[in-house]
C-alpha cells in the first residue's frame, strides 16, 4: 500500500515560487496499479519522483505499507522501490546481468543468489538468460532494453514500484506487447504501482485505479470505468476525449453482457425453419449454423432463406463471426460495425457456442451507468450522458 | 648518410636520453592524472568552483614554458631544487592539469542524466554512483585528456634540458650551441617520434580501459 499525506513541493525558481505538487493526498491498495494521469506539467512526475525523494517533498508524507518514510534512510527506501523511467536508463558499463543484479549487490546479497536471481528474472520476462545475461544494453533493441528495465526493478523483490512513462518510448506495436506482458506479470506478483503517463487509453489499459492531475492538484481519483462514466469536472471530461464511451468499451468483458439465449439452425433444418428463427430472434440479417458441437460452420443470409428452398447445409456460407468470453467489448463493436451485424454469438474455449452479445445489451450497460451516475447532479448531465450515438440502434 | 652514420653510433646515447624523456614526462603527467582527476570530479558538484579552476588552469598553459622555468629557479632554490629535474617536472604538471581537469569535468558533467536519475533510484550513495556509473563512463574522456597533456608534454620537456634535466633536449640545446646540425636534427626527430609512438600506445590503453559495452558508442565518436 502506498499513501500519499498532503504531499506538497515548492520549487524556487527566478521567477517566484511555484507549487509543482499541491497537497496531494491520495491511497493505492496494495497489489494495485495506479495511473497518474494528466498533460506535462500538471505536478504527476513531480509527485511520483518524491515517493522515492529523487524529488524531495517541501512538506507532507508518504506510508508504504503504513510506515512513515521520512524515518528511513535514502538509499535504503530507494532499494526497497522498484523504479522504471522513460529513458530506460540501463548502465552501458555493465552486462544485462550486472544490470538486473545491481540492486541485490547494493542489498549485499551473496553471489550465488543473486546470479540465480538474474535468471529468474530473465525468464519472468521471456527473455533467454544465456542469450542475454552476458551483453551489453547498447546490443539490445529498445524493446529489449525496457524489458530489462523492467526486470532491474523487480530484481530486489520490493512490494512498491515507482514507473515514469515507462513505455514512453518504445514505438506503439512493442508497447502494446511490452503493456501486455508487464499486465500478466503484475497478476503474479501483485506489486503496488504508481505509474506515470500521458496516454489516456494506457492509462485505461493498465490501471486500476487512475488519478488525473492538474496545475499540481489531484483533481479525480477513481476507477478507470467511474473516471469515464462520471468525469467530475469539464477539465477532466476534455481531457478524457469526447468518445470516451467508446474507451469503456476497453474495460467490459464478454462475460460481462453475454446472454445465453441464441438462436441457431442445424445443417438438416429447412431454410423455412431458418427463416422463422432469424425473425423470431430479432436477427435482421442471418443466422449462424452449428455442428453437433455446437460449433460454428457457417451462417444463413436471411435473403437467401427467403427465396430459396432447401436445407441449411447446402445454402450456408463462410465461417461466422464469433467472440470469447474474455473479449472486451471494443472488438465486440468493431466487428459488428464490420459485417453490419447487431449480434455476435460467442464461443468458449472449445468453440462451441455458448451465448450470444447484442448491441442492445451494450448500449443499455453504458446509458445505465451513466444514468446511475448523473442522477444526483441534475438533469443537464443525463441529457449529455445518453448512450453514445456510436452505438445506437 | 652521415646523419644515419651518427645516429647509429650514438644509438646508447639515444637511448639513455629517451628513456630519461619518458621518465620524466610519465612521473608529471602520472602525479597530473593522480591530482587531475580528483579536482575534475570535485568541481562538478560547484559550478563557480569550476569555472575559477578551469580559468586557473587555462592561464597556466599560456605562460612560456622557458618563462615558468625561470620563475620556478629563485623559488626552487629555496630547498635547493632550483634546476634540474624537479623544475622540470613541476613545470609539465602544471601544464598538464589543464587537459587533464578539463576533460574530467566535461565527461562527468556530460553523464545522461537520465542515467544519474536511474543511479540514484536504484538506491547508490554518491561514491557509489561516481565508481559504479560515472567514473566508467569517463574513462574514455579522460584518458583522451592524459593523451592530451602527455603529447603536449614531450615537446615541452625537450626545453628543459635547458634547465639541466636532462631527456632528448640535450641533443637539441647542444646541437644549437655547438652549431651540430647532425645532433639538432637527430634530437627533434627522436622527440616527434616519441610523441606519435607514445600517443598509439595510448590510444591503445585507452581502448582497454573503456568499458566493454561502450565500445560501439566511443567508436562513433
Amino acid at each position: 500500500m502506498i499513501r500519499l499525506d498532503n504531499l506538497t513541493k515548492v520549487f524556487d525558481t527566478p521567477k517566484g515560487a511555484v507549487t509543482a505538487a499541491d497537497h496531494i493526498s491520495m491511497e493505492v491498495p496494495s497489489g494495485e496499479i495506479c495511473i497518474l494521469l494528466g498533460p506535462s506539467g500538471c505536478g504527476k512526475t513531480t509527485t511520483l519522483k518524491m515517493i522515492n525523494r529523487i524529488v524531495r517533498p517541501t512538506s507532507g508524507k508518504v506510508f508504504i505499507n503504513g510506515e512513515d518514510t521520512s524515518s528511513l534512510d535514502t538509499q535504503d527506501l530507494r532499494r526497497n522501490i522498484g523504479y522504471v523511467i522513460q529513458q530506460i536508463g540501463l548502465f552501458p558499463n555493465m552486462t544485462i546481468e550486472e544490470n538486473i543484479t545491481v540492486v541485490p549487490k547494493l542489498l549485499g546479497w551473496d553471489k550465488a543468489k543473486y546470479r540465480e536471481r538474474a535468471r529468474e528474472m530473465m525468464r519472468m520476462i521471456a527473455m533467454e538468460p544465456d542469450a542475454f545475461l552476458k551483453r551489453y544494453p547498447s546490443e539490445l533493441s529498445g524493446g529489449q532494453q525496457q524489458r530489462i528495465g523492467v526486470a532491474r526493478a523487480l530484481a530486489a523483490d520490493p512490494p512498491v514500484m515507482l514507473m515514469d512513462e515507462p513505455f514512453g518510448a518504445i514505438d506503439p506495436i512493442n508497447r502494446a506487447v511490452i503493456q501486455d506482458e508487464f499486465l500478466k506479470m503484475q497478476q503474479e506478483l501483485n506489486k503496488t504501482i504508481m505509474f506515470v503517463s500521458h496516454d489516456i487509453d494506457e492509462a485505461i489499459k493498465m490501471g486500476d485505479r487512475i488519478a488525473i492531475f492538474r496545475e499540481g492538484k489531484l483533481v479525480q481519483y477513481s476507477e478507470p470505468d467511474d473516471l469515464l462514466a462520471a468525469p467530475k469536472n469539464d477539465f477532466v471530461e476534455s481531457f478524457l476525449g469526447e468518445d470516451r464511451a467508446l474507451k469503456r468499451l476497453n474495460l467490459v468483458k464478454v462475460r460481462d453482457l453475454a446472454s445465453e439465449e441464441i438462436g441457431l439452425v442445424r445443417p438438416d433444418d429447412t431454410l423455412d425453419a431458418a427463416l422463422e428463427r432469424i425473425e423470431a430472434y430479432g436477427y435482421v440479417n442471418s443466422i449462424v449454423m452449428v455442428n453437433d458441437k455446437r460449433q460454428p460452420v457457417g451462417i444463413i443470409n436471411a435473403a437467401v432463406a427467403r427465396t430459396t428452398q432447401g436445407h441449411c447445409r447446402d445454402h450456408y456460407q463462410s465461417v461466422p463471426v464469433v467472440v470469447t468470453l474474455d473479449d472486451d467489448l471494443r472488438k465486440v463493436a468493431s466487428l459488428m460495425f464490420a459485417n453490419d451485424m447487431t449480434w455476435v454469438p460467442c464461443v468458449d474455449d472449445d468453440g462451441r457456442i455458448i451465448g450470444q452479445i447484442t448491441q442492445r445489451a451494450i448500449t443499455h450497460h453504458l446509458g445505465s451507468r451513466y444514468r446511475a451516475h448523473s442522477k444526483g447532479e441534475g438533469g443537464a448531465k443525463a441529457a449529455e450522458a445518453s448512450p453514445s450515438p456510436a452505438i445506437k440502434e | 648518410m652521415e646523419l644515419l652514420q651518427y645516429f647509429l653510433d650514438n644509438l646508447e646515447l639515444l637511448g639513455t636520453l629517451t628513456l630519461e624523456h619518458i621518465s620524466l614526462v610519465g612521473v608529471a603527467v602520472g602525479i597530473a592524472t593522480l591530482t587531475g582527476v580528483p579536482i575534475g570530479i570535485a568541481i562538478t558538484k560547484n559550478e563557480r568552483a569550476a569555472k575559477t579552476v578551469l580559468y586557473i588552469a587555462s592561464i597556466i598553459v599560456t605562460i612560456p614554458s622557458i618563462a615558468l622555468f625561470g620563475i620556478m629557479i629563485p623559488i626552487l632554490s629555496i630547498i635547493g631544487q632550483g634546476i634540474g629535474y624537479m623544475p622540470a617536472v613541476i613545470a609539465v604538471l602544471l601544464y598538464s592539469q589543464l587537459p587533464i581537469i578539463r576533460n574530467t569535468y566535461t565527461a562527468i558533467n556530460n553523464v545522461d542524466p537520465a542515467l544519474r536519475e536511474a543511479a540514484r533510484g536504484v538506491g547508490m550513495s554518491q561514491n557509489q554512483r561516481l565508481r559504479m556509473v560515472e567514473i566508467p563512463l569517463a574513462v574514455p574522456v579522460i584518458m583522451a585528456g592524459v593523451r592530451t597533456a602527455v603529447v603536449l608534454n614531450i615537446g615541452v620537456m625537450a626545453i628543459a634540458a635547458y634547465i639541466g634535466a636532462g631527456g632528448l633536449g640535450t641533443l637539441i640545446s647542444r646541437g644549437i650551441s655547438q652549431s651540430d646540425p647532425r645532433q639538432l636534427i637527430l634530437g627533434a626527430v627522436a622527440v616527434s617520434v616519441l610523441a606519435i609512438i607514445v600517443d598509439y600506445a595510448l590510444l591503445a590503453l585507452q581502448k582497454r580501459l573503456t568499458p566493454k559495452g561502450m565500445e560501439r558508442e566511443a567508436a562513433a565518436t
